[in-house]
C-alpha cells in the first residue's frame, strides 16, 4: 500500500480517540463505585476520597438495605417494571398488528390518532386531572396505565410487521387460524428481536420511572427506586446517628446510585445485540 | 366468494343501496377479531391522550378542583390566563431558558455522534469497535437520577473528585451544581454524553447503506482515508444529517423536563427554570391549575407548530416522519 504510513497514523489516532470515547464512561462509574465502597477512615486519612481504595466496606449498603426507603422502593420499582412491561407488550402487539394489515378497514384513522399523540399532548396539568378523576393517584397503577404504550414503540413493531409476507398470514388463515393465533404463532414468533427491543425501552422505562410518581404519587410508600434515589441525593445532612457506624453521606449517596442502576448495568450486555439489530430493522425502514 | 354470489344475485339498481350498506357492515364484522385487538388501546388513547386534550379548555376557565371541569365559570376575559403569564416577569426568562438550553443542546450535541460514528466506523479492528459500542451505548439507558448522582460524585463543592483537586492546588472550589455560571453547561454536557454512543447509531447504519463498490474505486484512484470520508461518506450520510437536524428543531420547546428537574436548585432558576419546570411547579405545588394549563397550551401550540413546519422542510430532503 502507497499510504499505509497514513493509515497507520489514522488507526493510531481513531483508535486513541475510541478509548478516550469509553474511558469517558467507564471512569465516573468506577468513581462512583469506589466511593461507595470506601469506609470512613479512609476518607479521614486521605482528606477525600480516591479514586481506588485500600480498604473496603459494604457498610453503606447494608445500611440502605436495612435502615432506608430502598428496599419497599426496589419492590415497587420491581413491580411497576414486570407488570408493567407485560402489559405494554401485551397492547403495543395487539395494537401494531392490525395497524399493519393494510386491508383493515379504518386502520388510517386509528393510526392518525396514535401519531397525533406525538404531536400534540393536553399537558402535565389535564392529564394530572384525568389521573386524579379516574382514581388512580397514589396507587402503583397511576405508575403504569397512564403510559401504558407508546405511540413510538407502536409504529416500529408495525413497521416490522409490515414486512412480513402476507403470504404467511393467508396461509395460517386458510388452514382455519384465528387473528389472535395469526398473531400469537405466526406474527410474534418471526419478529423476536424488534419485541426484545422494545420490551427493553418498556423495562428501562419502569426501571426509571420518576416523572410519573413526582407527578400522581404523595404517599411515600408508592415511591419507586429513582425517586428515594433522588432524595438521597438531595440531602445534605446525614441524620444523627451514632459515631461508630457512622457513613459519610457520600458514601450513602454513591451506593444508593450503585444500587438504582446495577440491574440496568447487568442486563444491558446481554440485550444489546438485540436492541441494535431491532432498532435497525423496525425504525430506519419505517 | 359469498359475496361475488350475492352480488349476482341481485342486479337491481333499486336495491343496490341497502345491500350496499349491509356489504359495508359485513365486512367490518369479518375484521371484528382486529378490532377487538384494537379496543385495549384505543380506549388507553381516548383516555390518557384525548381526554386530556378535552381538559384544556380549563386554560379558559377559573378552575377549581370543587366544581370540576364542566362547573368552573369561564374566565373573564377569556384569554386572562394567557394575559396573566405574557405579562409577568418570567414569561421572558422562561422562553429565554427554554430556547437557550434547547438551542446549545441542538448545537454541541449534534456534531459529536456524527463524529463518533466516522471514527466507529474507520476502526478495524472488530472486538475493539464492538466494546467502545457497548460501553457508549449504555449512558443512554441510566436515569437522569444516577447521572446527576454521577455528577455530584464528580463535582460537587464539598467533596467531588475534581474539586479535590482544585483544593489540592491550593485553589478554591468551583461550586459547579449550584451556580448559574456553570449550570447549562453541565446540562448540555451530561446530556451529550448520556446520548453520545446512542445517537451514533443511525449514522452507522446510514453508513452502512453506502455503496462499498464507490470505496474501491477511490482506493484504486488512490484517496486516502481521509479523502474518502470527506468525499464518500459525508456526502452519503448527508440528507439524514439534514433530517434529523430539522427534525430536531422541531422540538426546540422541549428542553427536557426531567434532566432539569433533577439537576436544578433554587439558586439556579434563573438560567435554568423552563416552561415545563414552571408549569409543573405552579400547577401541581402551587394549584394554580388554570395558568399552568394555559402555559402549558401555549407551548404545545407552538411545539406543535414547530414540529409541523420541521416536517414540511424534512419531506423536501426526503422523508418526514410519517
Amino acid at each position: 500500500m502507497v499510504n499505509s504510513w497514513e493509515d497507520r497514523f489514522f488507526n493510531t489516532v481513531t483508535f486513541i480517540i475510541l478509548l478516550l470515547c469509553g474511558a469517558a464512561v467507564v471512569f465516573p462509574l468506577l468513581y462512583v463505585v469506589s466511593v461507595s465502597i470506601t469506609p470512613i477512615s479512609e476518607v479521614l486519612k486521605n482528606g477525600g476520597f480516591i479514586l481506588i481504595p485500600r480498604h473496603i466496606t459494604l457498610a453503606a449498603y447494608h445500611k440502605l438495605l436495612t435502615d432506608s426507603g430502598i428496599p419497599r422502593a426496589l419492590g415497587v420499582t420491581a413491580y411497576i417494571t414486570i407488570v408493567g412491561t407485560v402489559l405494554n407488550i401485551i397492547v403495543t402487539a395487539l395494537m401494531a398488528y392490525p395497524l399493519s394489515r393494510r386491508k383493515l378497514p379504518g386502520r388510517s384513522i386509528i393510526l392518525m390518532m396514535v401519531v397525533f399523540t406525538l404531536l400534540f399532548n393536553g399537558g402535565i396539568i389535564p392529564t394530572y386531572l384525568v389521573v386524579k378523576s379516574v382514581g388512580l393517584l397514589n396507587s402503583l397503577w397511576s405508575l403504569i396505565l397512564p403510559n401504558l404504550v407508546w405511540s413510538f414503540n407502536i409504529l416500529i413493531v408495525k413497521s416490522f410487521f409490515e414486512q412480513l409476507p402476507e403470504e404467511l398470514f393467508e396461509s395460517a388463515r386458510m388452514d382455519g387460524a384465528k387473528e389472535f393465533r395469526v398473531l400469537w404463532q405466526i406474527a410474534l414468533p418471526l419478529s423476536v428481536p424488534v419485541i426484545l427491543t422494545v420490551s427493553l425501552f418498556y423495562a428501562v422505562g419502569h426501571w426509571n420511572e420518576f416523572f410519573q410518581a413526582i407527578m400522581y404519587v404523595t404517599d411515600r410508600s408508592f415511591f419507586p427506586l429513582q425517586v428515594i434515589v433522588r432524595e438521597i441525593l438531595i440531602q445534605t445532612q446525614q441524620p444523627l446517628e451514632n459515631a461508630e457506624n457512622l457513613t459519610p453521606t457520600e458514601t450513602l449517596q454513591m451506593a444508593s446510585v450503585v444500587m438504582a442502576s446495577l440491574p440496568i448495568i447487568l442486563v444491558y450486555p446481554f440485550m444489546q445485540k438485540h436492541f441494535t439489530k431491532g432498532m435497525l430493522l423496525g425504525s430506519i425502514k419505517g | 366468494m359469498e359475496q361475488q354470489i350475492a352480488i349476482h344475485k341481485h342486479t337491481e339498481a333499486a336495491i343496490r343501496r341497502p345491500q350496499k350498506r349491509v356489504k359495508g357492515m359485513k365486512r367490518l364484522w369479518q375484521y371484528k377479531a382486529m378490532y377487538a385487538m384494537l379496543l385495549p388501546g384505543v380506549i388507553f388513547y381516548l383516555i390518557f391522550r384525548y381526554v386530556p386534550m378535552y381538559g384544556i379548555i380549563i386554560a379558559f376557565k377559573d378552575f377549581s378542583i370543587v366544581d370540576g371541569i364542566l362547573g368552573s365559570p369561564w374566565a373573564q376575559p377569556w384569554d386572562k390566563h394567557f394575559l396573566t403569564f405574557f405579562h409577568s416577569p418570567y414569561f421572558v426568562q422562561l422562553l429565554t431558558n427554554t430556547f437557550l438550553i434547547s438551542l446549545y443542546k441542538l448545537a454541541f450535541g449534534a456534531l459529536p455522534p456524527i463524529l463518533f460514528a466516522l471514527l466507529l466506523n474507520e476502526c478495524r479492528v472488530g472486538w475493539f469497535k464492538s466494546l467502545i459500542q457497548t460501553l457508549t451505548y449504555m449512558p443512554h439507558f441510566l436515569s437522569w437520577v444516577i447521572i446527576y448522582g454521577i455528577l455530584l460524585a464528580l463535582l460537587s463543592q464539598s467533596s467531588g473528585l475534581f474539586n479535590q483537586w482544585v483544593v489540592h492546588l491550593g485553589l478554591r472550589a468551583i461550586p459547579f451544581l449550584t451556580s448559574t455560571d456553570y449550570f447549562r453547561t453541565i446540562l448540555v454536557s451530561s446530556e451529550v454524553w448520556q446520548n453520545l454512543g446512542w445517537g451514533a447509531i443511525i449514522y452507522l447504519a446510514a453508513i452502512a447503506g453506502i455503496d462499498p463498490t464507490l470505496y474501491e474505486a477511490a482506493r484504486v484512484d488512490g484517496a486516502g482515508r481521509l479523502r474518502m470520508i470527506w468525499h464518500i461518506t459525508l456526502p452519503g450520510i448527508r440528507s439524514v444529517i439534514v433530517m434529523l437536524l430539522i427534525l430536531r428543531l422541531g422540538h426546540i420547546m422541549d428542553a427536557g423536563f426531567e434532566q432539569i428537574y433533577i439537576m436544578y436548585n433554587i439558586q439556579v432558576y434563573p438560567v435554568a427554570d423552563i416552561i415545563d419546570t414552571w408549569v409543573f411547579r405552579t400547577g401541581l405545588q402551587q394549584l394554580n391549575f388554570s395558568l399552568a394549563a394555559a402555559v402549558g397550551l401555549f407551548k404545545a401550540v407552538i411545539g406543535l407548530t414547530l414540529v409541523l413546519v420541521a416536517n414540511r422542510i424534512a419531506k423536501i430532503w426526503g422523508d418526514g416522519i410519517w
